[in-house]
């Protein structure tokens, strides 16, 4: 058995602060906290709409996680740190300086779009599980080799963390003490799998010291914990105190992608429980109570939000439908004269 | 009989062979309550239990290296794997042990375990989801390579593969699971291993398939009727062991050869089949055995993919310029 981990939280589901709270963000980025929370819900919404009209891709919605990413990636400096992304981390993508219109537009079809601008630390979306980690590890160690003082801020899931690469990662981040955060987001499921049968471990976190380093167990329904915690691991991080795995207790709201059906596997009790704990109505409760929202303010932010995605929307719309030749973009530097060939051909039979 | 889909068949041939040999057990990504991504397993742990059918957790080396020691232990695996793609998570146990162990272990022990696992284009997936990797798989000696393309061959395939002494790796084409139904047979229905079925008839030249292409040349076949010529479809439902004889029994019969798959061209299986007939039959052929596969790039996203995969469109402009020959 694992020892007992403290769960770390601060603000509590009733919008209030747990008494000895050491608050890290002020309330004025606790508000704009919210609006990316709520970008990031109202983007599901609409992405899931447009999935089921066929005018988009394949879609897996952060409801319910908005704390967990919008907490985490909050403590980064994205003009020196880096995000390695699983695939529910919009927020994450957006702070590092990721254009939504980016992202809205490679969802619809247009995959040149989901080309990150130079300046942009963040690496792309991949699909294969925990295969991002070990290079985190890498380019986390890279850049400190480089005389950066960087952080990489990587995230994965409770299923990830079976994979051989997550535990490989570890170990490797702590024998060269990277300055590389695990950012585990532990939603209690991996499709229809429950986190029980991921592991027998009583907490995910309690991986990390047993590859050197601490691991952290947070309420990742709590925005404010969960910045607090994170933003303890990237300070340890940067002074050269190695990796922190945080695991962030949240929970999966939706369904595991638009292709998924959860009523085949969820218990509905379950659900509405978890429901009651939504990441968003506690940040809403504690910023009502400091004065900073109201009901005008959360219209005002959710009609911008949906203006932003109306906006995205019409421009993917505008932009002309790929070819055959954006299969072979980007695949060389210089194509092999095969593959030229080929190109020329896939060409010209599109012609006939 | 009755008339099946392909998921049906598939399940049909699992419930049949867990009901006859106890040791048979399912072992994969959310194959319990959910009955698998693709449903193929529904229904199977209530039925059996959730020690017969387990849900694992999400780490395909641990699937592929736990079904060979289950193996070894005197059971008879049939893991899953969510997506053919993320066999890669898994490769070192593939080839590297499951197709190793008889060999190594002088003829001692046998890993009688079976790795089923879609693949396939054609329905807008997700990274990875779609990758034909077959050719990657045939050069690892001591795994057979099984690529069913109808539902009653997926059945009887299915059962042939599971009492099999060697491991072997089920390939089930996602784009064909609920395309269309057909009668399978039912109880223990067994296709063996290395016998290529003429899927039509035709004398002016031989599409040689296997898995989804099948059905793409079926089509092309039409199309090609309408023409006035004949194509025949040969679909060779296994690569290892392939049915050599079939083939040259078809390039000698109507000398000219079109080979089509989902793979990219360089590499692929084509051209192991191109190699075997101008080895064997080059004096038969009126013109070159011709390629029909993707290109030579990665899988791209969904939108793209019919620019990538073989169309209908190049399968018939192919078998046309090959009876120009
Ligand atoms: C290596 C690999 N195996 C299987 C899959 C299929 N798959 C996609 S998401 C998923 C579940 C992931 O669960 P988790 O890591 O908890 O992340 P969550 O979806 O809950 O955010 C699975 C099995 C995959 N993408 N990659
Ligand atoms: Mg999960």
């Amino acid at each position: 058995m694992t020892a007992a981990v403290r769960r770390r939280s601060q603000l509590l589901p009733s919008g209030r602060l747990r008494p000895g709270a050491a608050v890290s963000l002020p309330v004025d980025e606790v508000r704009a906290a919210l609006e990316l929370m709520l970008l990031s819900r109202r983007f599901d919404a609409r992405a899931i709409a447009m999935q089921r009209l066929g005018r988009w891709g394949v879609h897996s919605p952060a409801e319910g996680q908005e704390a967990a990413v919008v907490g985490s990636c909050l403590a980064l400096d994205p003009g020196r740190d880096w995000v390695v992304p699983q695939y529910r981390e919009l927020a994450a993508y957006l702070h590092q300086g990721h254009g939504l219109e980016r992202v809205v537009a490679a969802q619809m079809g247009h995959p040149q779009e989901g080309r990150i601008a130079d300046e942009v630390r963040l690496l792309p979306v991949q699909v294969a599980l925990a295969a991002q980690l070990p290079q985190a590890v890498g380019l986390a160690w890279g850049l400190r080799r480089q005389g950066q003082d960087a952080v990489v801020l990587t995230y994965l899931g409770d299923g990830a963390s079976s994979e051989g690469d997550f535990h490989e990662a570890c170990n490797l981040a702590g024998v060269v003490r990277a300055p590389v955060v695990f950012l585990l987001q532990n939603n209690g499921w991996a499709i229809s799998t429950p986190r029980r049968l991921q592991s027998a471990a009583t907490t995910l976190a309690s991986r990390g010291p047993g590859y050197g380093f601490p691991g952290v167990v947070v309420d990742g329904n709590d925005l404010l914990a969960v910045h607090a915690v994170t933003a303890e691991a990237v300070g340890r991080a940067r002074a050269g105190d190695g990796p922190t795995l945080i695991e962030a207790q949240t929970y999966r709201l939706g369904f595991h992608n638009t292709t998924d059906d959860p009523t085949a596997y969820t218990d509905p009790a379950e659900l509405a429980a978890a429901r009651a704990l939504d990441p968003i109505l506690r940040v809403r409760r504690y910023l009502t109570a400091h004065g900073a929202w109201d009901e005008e303010r959360e219209a005002a932010a959710c009609r911008a939000i949906d203006d932003r995605l109306d906006r995205a929307i019409a421009r993917a719309e505008r932009l002309p439908a790929p070819g055959p030749a954006a299969c072979f973009d980007d695949v060389y530097a210089e194509p092999p004269p095969r593959v030229l060939a080929q190109r020329a051909h896939a060409l010209a039979e599109a012609e006939v | 009989m009755a008339q099946l889909t392909m998921v049906e068949a598939l399940r049909d041939g699992l419930r049949v062979a867990m009901a006859d040999d106890p040791r048979v057990l399912c072992l994969g990504l959310d194959i319990g309550t959910l009955g698998g991504v693709f449903r193929v397993t529904r229904g199977l742990q209530a039925e059996f239990g959730a020690d017969r059918v387990v849900d694992t957790p999400l780490a395909e080396a641990s699937i592929i290296g736990a079904a060979i020691g289950l193996a070894l232990a005197g059971l008879r695996p049939v893991a899953e794997l969510q997506f053919l793609g993320f066999s890669h998570q898994g490769f070192h146990q593939l080839g590297a042990q499951l197709g190793r162990f008889r060999t190594r272990s002088r003829g001692r022990f046998a890993v009688p375990v079976v790795v089923r696992a879609p693949f396939g284009g054609g329905i807008r997936s997700p990274e990875f989801h779609s990758d034909a990797l077959e050719a990657q798989i045939v050069q690892m000696p001591g795994i057979k390579v099984v690529m069913p393309a109808t539902p009653a061959d997926a059945k009887g395939l299915l059962l042939t593969a599971i009492r099999d002494p060697d491991p072997v790796l089920f390939c089930e084409p996602d784009r064909l699971y609920r395309l269309g139904r057909e009668e399978v047979p039912p109880g223990p229905h067994l296709v063996p291993f290395g016998v290529a079925r003429l899927a039509r008839a035709g004398d002016d030249l031989t599409l040689v398939a296997w898995s989804a292409a099948v059905e793409l040349c079926l089509r092309a076949a039409d199309r090609l009727a309408g023409e006035g010529i004949g194509a025949a479809v040969l679909d060779l439902r296994t690569l290892v062991p392939l049915d050599v004889e079939a083939i040259l029994r078809e390039a000698r019969r109507t000398s000219r050869v079109v080979v089509v798959h989902e793979a990219p061209l360089t590499g692929g299986f084509g051209a192991e089949i191109a190699a075997t007939i101008q080895e064997e039959a080059f004096h038969a052929l009126d013109g070159p055995v011709r390629r029909v596969a993707a290109w030579d790039v990665p899988y791209p996203p969904g939108r793209l993919e019919d620019h990538y995969l073989p169309s209908l469109e190049r399968v018939v402009r192919a078998a046309r310029a090959a009876v120009r020959d």
